[in-house]
């Protein structure tokens, strides 16, 4: 006993990586240990390049608004509405176009529409204090039957004669590569200097942890949950512009069944539900897992009926046993050893 | 009323309030309080449990705005617009009561919350960020623990180390005003002893303070005047040369039993 104390102290001398990057390293884990049960599965499917090639196009749909979301989940709030701010933005730019407004008039216009929802959500949250549950479970109809209305429930062509810019920049591979994921990684990497590198990202964690605290040393928490709203709001009109693009059209459906994979992807990747602590790398990381859970379990040739299954085991596991290693870190006292 | 102005022919207070009055609701949390502090004074606030302390404190720092009527002036001029990050960038500095600490982040995030470090792109300087922390929690707060290390979460802290963070966090900056909202509470003999000990050194240091503690014998021998609130009125102002700690204790008494002097 005596020794194990020893080695203690030392540890808490210098934080050992295990401790500081501990549930991003976890989640590198879990998706390297999928990665090889697919593999050993079906080694013909999962040694082929174009079963990566398709996660690869399908995962930053809903990975790149899992990135965004990091932010408002750490704040310790929530975005139920990300799904129709997919459809209204798309929805939106469409219109235009159809009105004949020139193509990039019409982007910024859809974007505006994501700053707008973003800060509907933010201030009814922030200012008003309402649960973020609530409030953007009201938005999200709100969005949607906005939506519905616009388009009166119709679908709009999106080919590439008509957009032969669009197509080029969120569905045709760059060199070979998928595009979707650069404009993922692009994402990750801005997201990253955000969250860790800036004085808004500083604050984002700070309020998530005890907004309290941070009113009291002058933070506006107000202003950092608005902000980190309207990312989400911005980014799922990309979103939004990447998946119908992907299917060369926009249905007024676009964003069903994205909830849950998105809000998913964020918890897996070790972003706590109480605030105060998650990871850009940690969602990234998710997105591909929850991706890989889709797509792989069918071409591994596992009946489909288990993809809920195995997706169920893989996010509670996970979450467990984040938890676990949560407890057992902060349990350590510096003095009491 | 005890109001003994002797200070007049000093320079102009660091902070002052006329006539500021704090209601919630219905709650009158403070009622037409006059208040100053001048340089390199510390200044002691006194007062039963609810009797406003911690609201004045509070409205000092902008966190609470007072009601209509109230004037707040730093060094002779009338602030209109008092906030907590306008106050933190004059040079007031608190150390609260409850801390206002983020326990799941880093010792470093904790130091510089609300103020953090940039570099010449504008991003955070998180390496200097670091190395400051680790200096000051050694030099500043004496740790003598080598297991201080800035990357460690408040959360894995004793309550005096926790305290400590807060202590520096408000000296760290240079403040003209440090305030302390019962800096000693739960903390050790020797930890109290090194807290008071900071109070001292500030008025040293050419700074002023406000200390707030229930403890007079903590209060009575560092600070230069007292301020004695009851259910949020000045009761008394004292100049701690006209009162012996036995006068001041028995006042004390007589306040919480008929609320005047």
């Amino acid at each position: 006993m005596t020794e194990q104390t020893g080695t203690k102290t030392l540890e808490n001398n210098n934080p050992s990586v295990f401790r500081r990057y501990g549930s991003q390293m976890g989640i590198i884990g879990v998706g390297l240990f999928i990665w090889f049960a697919f593999i050993f599965a079906a080694p013909d499917v999962f040694t082929d390049y174009r079963i990566y090639a398709a996660f690869a196009q399908t995962t930053p749909q809903f990975g790149i608004i899992a990135l965004a979301l990091t932010f408002v989940v750490i704040t310790g709030e929530m975005d139920l509405s990300f799904p129709s701010i997919m459809a209204l933005g798309t929805a939106i730019f469409c219109l235009l176009v159809k009105a004949h407004v020139f193509w990039p008039v019409a982007l910024i216009f859809a974007f505006f529409t994501g700053v707008v929802c973003g800060l509907i959500n933010g201030y009814l949250v922030a200012k008003l204090t309402i649960p973020s549950l609530v409030v953007t479970i009201g938005t999200s109809f709100l969005y949607r039957g906005l939506e519905l209305v616009l388009m009166s429930g119709t679908g709009v062509p999106l080919t590439e004669d008509m957009y032969p810019e669009m197509h080029a920049l969120l569905r045709m591979p760059l060199f070979d590569f998928p595009i979707q994921t650069l404009w993922m990684i692009l994402f990750a990497i801005l997201f990253a200097i955000l969250l860790n590198r800036t004085k808004f990202g500083a604050h984002v964690f700070l309020v998530g942890d005890n907004p309290v605290s941070a009113r009291l040393m002058g933070i506006n928490v107000v202003r950092v949950k608005i902000l980190s709203f309207i990312l989400v709001g911005v980014v799922s009109v990309f979103a939004g512009l990447l998946t119908s693009f992907y299917g060369f059209y926009f249905w007024p459906t676009t964003g069903d069944g994205f909830l849950l994979n998105t809000i998913a992807s964020v918890f897996l990747g070790g972003t706590s539900v109480f605030g105060g602590t998650g990871s850009i790398l940690g969602s990234f990381v998710a997105s591909y897992i929850v991706g890989a859970i889709n797509a792989g379990i069918v071409s591994a040739g596992i009946n489909a009926f288990y993809t809920q299954l195995c997706f169920g085991l893989v996010i509670i596991i996970s979450v467990v046993l984040q938890t676990i290693i949560d407890r057992k870190v902060r349990k350590q006292s510096i003095t009491s050893n | 009323m005890n109001t003994t102005i002797s200070k007049d022919t000093r320079d102009k207070p660091v902070i002052e309030l006329i006539n500021v009055s704090k209601t919630f609701g219905e709650v009158k949390s403070l009622s037409q309080v006059d208040f100053k502090v001048y340089p390199s004074e510390i200044v002691g606030l006194l007062g039963d449990n609810g009797a406003g302390k911690s609201t004045l404190v509070k409205t000092v720092m902008g966190f609470h705005v007072p009601d209509k009527g109230g004037e707040i002036y730093f060094k002779g001029n009338e602030i209109n617009d008092w906030s907590v990050s306008r106050a933190r960038s004059l040079g007031i500095e608190t150390v609260y009561q409850e801390r206002a600490l983020c326990e799941k982040q880093s010792i470093w995030r904790n130091m510089f919350m609300g103020r953090e470090l940039r570099n010449s792109l504008g991003l955070l300087d998180v390496k200097k960020m670091r190395s400051e922390s680790e200096k000051l929690m050694k030099e500043h707060m004496r740790f003598t623990s080598t297991a201080v290390h800035p990357d460690n979460t408040v959360a894995t802290m004793s309550g005096g180390e926790k305290q400590g963070v807060a202590i520096t966090r408000a000296l760290y900056f240079e403040a003209e005003l440090v305030i302390l909202d019962e800096p000693t509470m739960g903390l050790s003999l020797t930890e109290t002893k090194k807290t008071l000990e900071f109070v001292k050194n500030i008025k040293k240091a050419g700074k002023s303070a406000i200390f707030i503690d229930h403890n007079i014998f903590h209060v009575y021998p560092i600070v230069d005047r007292l301020y004695v609130l009851d259910r949020g009125k000045i009761a008394g102002v004292y100049n701690k040369q006209d009162i012996s700690m036995e006068e001041l204790i028995e006042s004390l008494y007589e306040v919480a039993r008929t609320g005047k002097i």
